[in-house]
């Protein structure tokens, strides 16, 4: 089977783009990425390093995520710092059944993250919850929508993350 | 978990907190709750978050400044959709690694450029024997598999005959990408 290209693949694709970003915008979601200011003008400060007016920063950075090259902008929060969890999650899903199940799973709102991949167990996905007991209720609310086994992941330790992409 | 819930858990004291959990009052968690679908794009985001929750700007900026530097916020910042910038092939990398060398292992491999992500989790035996999780993103499938070699190579030369087996799980489409909610 041919590998799926970005945006021509919708139906398995909930998130395609609508369009490529151009140089201005890869400079951008790359200044974006970094830590962006906690003071009181921060898209003035993003603008001022970036030789753009704040206008352009903010209705660009809109545009972006109106478009889904951008699938947020705001603080990423590390919820086990919190008291609560998240939880790597599989479950294998027959291609008759894909669509539905793909609803099912993606309408529990501690899904955060949801990815088909090319396995067996072909839907990985990332619970979070306020509280560690809560990933394993989660994750029978979701056999029992969908009635498959969900087989879960937990992170035993983290050798490294990285949040950036450069763009 | 609905808002008297977790009244109801923050009066009792928060017993069900995991391990190297950090204090958490009621303000942090309406900042979360404000903030967690994204940040106000307006000249003044933290001011406009503020007058949502009733309190004043550099409330919400210190909180935040806090949060950020004892970790509960990663960052903040954008999430690119990564195809849309170019990296079409995410490949989840997967090392049946000897539990001997595990973490020697892990931490030798989040040390690569190229890995973007690195865990140690549970096998499922006897179908998922693989413990070691390594995620790649490449322009292209062929440059992501390079990588995936190279994280062989290393385990080899370092770890021989350490890691009994590998795959790699390529990701054929984004389905949800909203990032963590908690109830409100």
């Amino acid at each position: 089977m041919p590998e799926p290209q970005s945006g021509e693949y919708d139906g398995r694709r909930a998130v395609a783009a609508r369009r490529a970003p151009d140089d201005i915008d890869r400079r951008l979601i790359n200044a974006l990425q970094g830590d962006f200011p906690l003071d009181e003008t921060p898209f003035a400060r993003v603008a001022a390093a970036l030789g753009l007016s704040e206008a352009e920063v903010i209705g660009r950075l809109q545009s972006l995520l109106d478009d889904r090259v951008l699938t947020r902008f705001g603080p990423m929060f590390q919820i086990e710092r919190m008291g609560g969890a998240f939880c790597l999650a599989a479950i294998a899903v027959s291609e008759d059944r894909w669509t539905s199940v793909v609803e099912a799973v993606n309408a529990f709102p501690e899904v955060a993250h949801n990815y088909r991949r090319e396995h067996r167990l072909n839907m990985w996905f990332v619970l979070a919850t306020e509280t560690p007991d809560g990933i394993a209720g989660v994750a029978r609310r979701i056999e029992s929508a969908t009635g498959l086994a969900v087989n879960l992941f937990p992170k035993e330790r983290e050798y490294f993350v990285e949040m950036k992409l450069e763009a | 978990m609905n808002a008297s819930d977790l009244s109801i858990l923050i009066a009792a004291g928060t017993e069900a907190t995991a391990p190297g959990a950090l204090a958490t009052d009621e303000l942090d968690r309406r900042i979360v709750l404000a903030t967690q679908g994204g940040l106000p794009l307006a000249p003044r985001p933290y001011a406009l978050v503020a007058a949502r929750l009733g309190i004043n700007e550099d409330q919400v900026r210190a909180r935040l400044t806090a949060m950020l530097a004892d970790g509960r916020i990663r960052r903040i910042g954008a999430v690119p959709n990564h195809y849309a910038i170019g990296y079409t092939a995410n490949g989840m990398s997967v090392w049946d690694v000897d539990d001997a060398v595990i973490d020697a292992a892990g931490e030798r491999v989040g040390a690569l450029a190229f890995v973007t992500h690195c865990y140690r989790r549970p096998r499922h035996l006897p179908d998922w024997p693989y413990n070691l999780f390594a995620m790649v993103h490449a322009a292209s499938r062929e440059a992501a598999l390079a990588r995936v070699g190279e994280i062989a190579a290393l385990l080899e030369r370092d770890f021989g005959g350490a890691c009994r087996g590998h795959d790699v799980l390529f990701s054929a489409g984004i389905l949800k990408k909203t990032g963590l909610r908690i109830g409100a």
